[in-house]
């Protein structure tokens, strides 16, 4: 676990390097802010504006970094061939992998920490923000790094073994569908033999549910979020990262670099 | 006899190409050799011939269709044994974001060692491959020439008891060239086995213990790079002096290359005997007689032009 502590290392220097990210992370900021004007021509709902806007700020700018920083993470080392003189020491591939992976989890996690002060920090301009908002908002924030973590080993396990284009849309179109499993396993029509619904069904547990980390409506009216979802998503999050990377794994061990 | 630091047994890549990839090329054909232990191995070969392939079957890059290889007596597939291997890529291209100091320092991590070593070597390797005064400089400003050195310098950093090298030379200039073969013979010095690969033939003439001529992906010789040549006899060349009258001689004058009163010329052996009966008879003065031996390079240019009126070149991608 050294070596991949290395690599995660390395990996998060690179992304603090890198300009992109803090543009990034500055416009978020920045939605944020203009969260707080918006709610104050919200009369009434300014927190619960506030806490819908900073949240989806934060959850498209860490989706973005996700998806392209996550499908580059691999594709470009193989690529622009620095990974050929790292795969030279000592360092087993899925040591590599997973390294690259905590590193931008780890990025991710600073990103979105430095995103959830902004939003705290407008919440707290309102002043009116309770106990229970606070609380929820923060399970919010949690639920969409666990989120983000999915979507980082889905790009991983796509960059692997196709282009970082189809990776990409791989990664967005599977996330996506992921936002829907719900309605696809309910999904009933007359229309649709029984094969079929049974498929989209048997199809609907083995797409990663993003739907049961969305809790912003939750969050933005303080509503308390369930310590039963917080440990079943942890658990999720956490079992489909490990199966995600072990395939994502299985491929690169046996890939042949260019 | 001396241990084989590396053994290649019957070692095969085939890459398949074309929409469904039924169709296959085949880059490396059985290859079979074994650089000892302790000795400088040059691998020879045009571009695409499969040096670059055999190096990164070694390295674990790519994976062989058939066949073995062994380094230090472990499989190639056995990761451990890359603690004791060092490895500079073809036109080598590190993260641009870190500096050289950074980058060697990252990769010594891998090796397990303390962080007073690592500074030590890191600052003991930018010094010997010339980098000391750009050591904090991102690698993105670097020519590719000081790539090269960094690359260098990041194989031989954790003192492996085996080299590879893919086209060292490539991307320097004379001084650099002369540098690097320096760091080579130092590290033949050391009792470290360097496998290289190059076309640059005087260079592998100047350090090889071996060489190995490899084209279109089959092994075409082995040997020491005097051994490999003497292997095709060019025939007798004679140094002679010559003052007299022009048409006693016109013949043979004719023939040979003449620096003032010097003349060369190349004889076959079997007329040996009877040209030098025929200089003496005309009162040339014999300076010398020697066996005129091929160059690496006539060798080398014999196999590359062989090879290429037997099989038209397939270009394939190495995906």
């Amino acid at each position: 676990m050294r070596r991949v502590g290395i690599v995660a290392l390395n990996t998060f220097r690179e992304a603090v390097r890198d300009r992109v990210l803090y543009n990034l992370v500055f416009f978020a900021l920045v939605m944020i802010a203009a969260s707080i004007l918006v709610g104050q021509i919200s009369i009434g709902i300014e927190e619960m504006v506030i806490v819908s806007l900073g949240l989806s700020a934060i959850s498209v700018i860490g989706l973005l970094i996700a998806v392209f920083i996550g499908v580059g993470l691999v594709s470009k080392e193989m690529e622009k061939r620095t990974l050929y003189a790292l795969l030279a020491k000592p360092v087993r591939r899925w040591e590599f992998l997973l390294g690259k992976f905590g590193g931008l989890v780890l990025t991710l996690t600073v990103n979105t920490i430095a995103m959830a002060v902004g939003l705290f920090l407008a919440l707290s301009l309102m002043k009116q923000s309770g106990e229970h908002l606070e609380k929820s908002v923060l399970v919010a924030v949690y639920f969409i790094l666990l989120k983000l973590a999915l979507v980082v080993a889905l790009a991983l396990l796509f960059s692997c073994y196709t282009t970082p284009l189809l990776a990409i849309l791989c990664t967005a179109g599977l996330y996506i569908a992921g936002l829907f499993v719900k309605e696809m396993r309910d999904f009933q029509s007359d229309t649709m033999s029984r094969v079929v619904q049974s498929f989209l069904r048997g199809l609907s547990y083995l797409l990663p549910n993003f739907e049961n980390f969305d809790v912003m409506a939750a969050a933005a009216h303080g509503r308390a979020i369930p310590g039963a979802l917080i440990a079943q998503n942890t658990v999720y999050a956490a079992l489909y990262c490990a199966v995600v990377l072990a395939a994502a794994a299985a491929i690169f061990t046996r890939r042949n670099l260019k | 006899m001396a241990t084989a630091a590396i053994e290649i047994e019957n070692l095969t890549k085939d890459y398949p190409y074309g929409f469904l990839h039924l169709k296959k090329k085949t880059s490396l054909e059985g290859l079979t050799m074994s650089v000892e232990s302790g000795e400088v191995f040059g691998f020879l070969g045009p571009n695409g011939a499969g040096k670059s392939t055999t190096i990164k079957l070694l390295m674990g890059l790519i994976f062989p269709t058939a066949g073995t290889a062994r380094i230090l007596g472990k499989p190639i597939s056995d990761i451990s044994m890359h603690a004791d291997i060092g490895y500079l890529p073809e036109q080598p291209y590190f993260y641009d974001y870190l500096t050289a100091a950074e980058l060697l320092d990252y990769f010594a991590r891998f090796h397990d060692l303390s962080a007073q070593d690592r500074k030590a070597r890191v600052d003991r390797m930018l010094k010997k491959v010339g980098l000391e005064t750009a050591r904090k400089i991102q690698l993105r400003k670097y020519s590719k020439g000081m790539l090269q050195r960094v690359g260098l310098a990041q194989a031989i950093l954790h003192d492996p008891k085996v080299v590879i090298l893919d086209e060292p030379m490539s991307g320097l200039d004379p001084v650099g060239r002369r540098e690097v073969r320096d760091i080579i013979l130092e590290l033949k010095q050391a009792g470290k086995t360097v496998l290289f690969s190059t076309h640059i033939l005087s260079d592998a003439e100047m350090l090889c213990d071996r060489v190995g001529v490899i084209v279109g992906g089959k092994l075409r010789g082995v040997g020491a790079p005097d051994e490999i040549v003497g292997m095709k006899a060019q025939g007798m060349e004679i140094l002679f002096e010559y003052t007299g009258d022009s048409n006693g001689l016109r013949g043979l004058l004719s023939k040979a290359t003449q620096t003032g009163s010097r003349y060369r010329m190349q004889v076959a052996e079997p007329d040996l005997y009877a040209t030098l009966q025929q200089l003496c008879g005309a009162g040339a003065k014999i300076l010398s007689v020697s066996q005129v031996r091929a160059t690496l390079e006539e060798y080398f240019m014999h196999l590359v032009e062989a090879d290429r009126a037997q099989a038209p070149a397939v270009e394939v991608s190495g995906k």
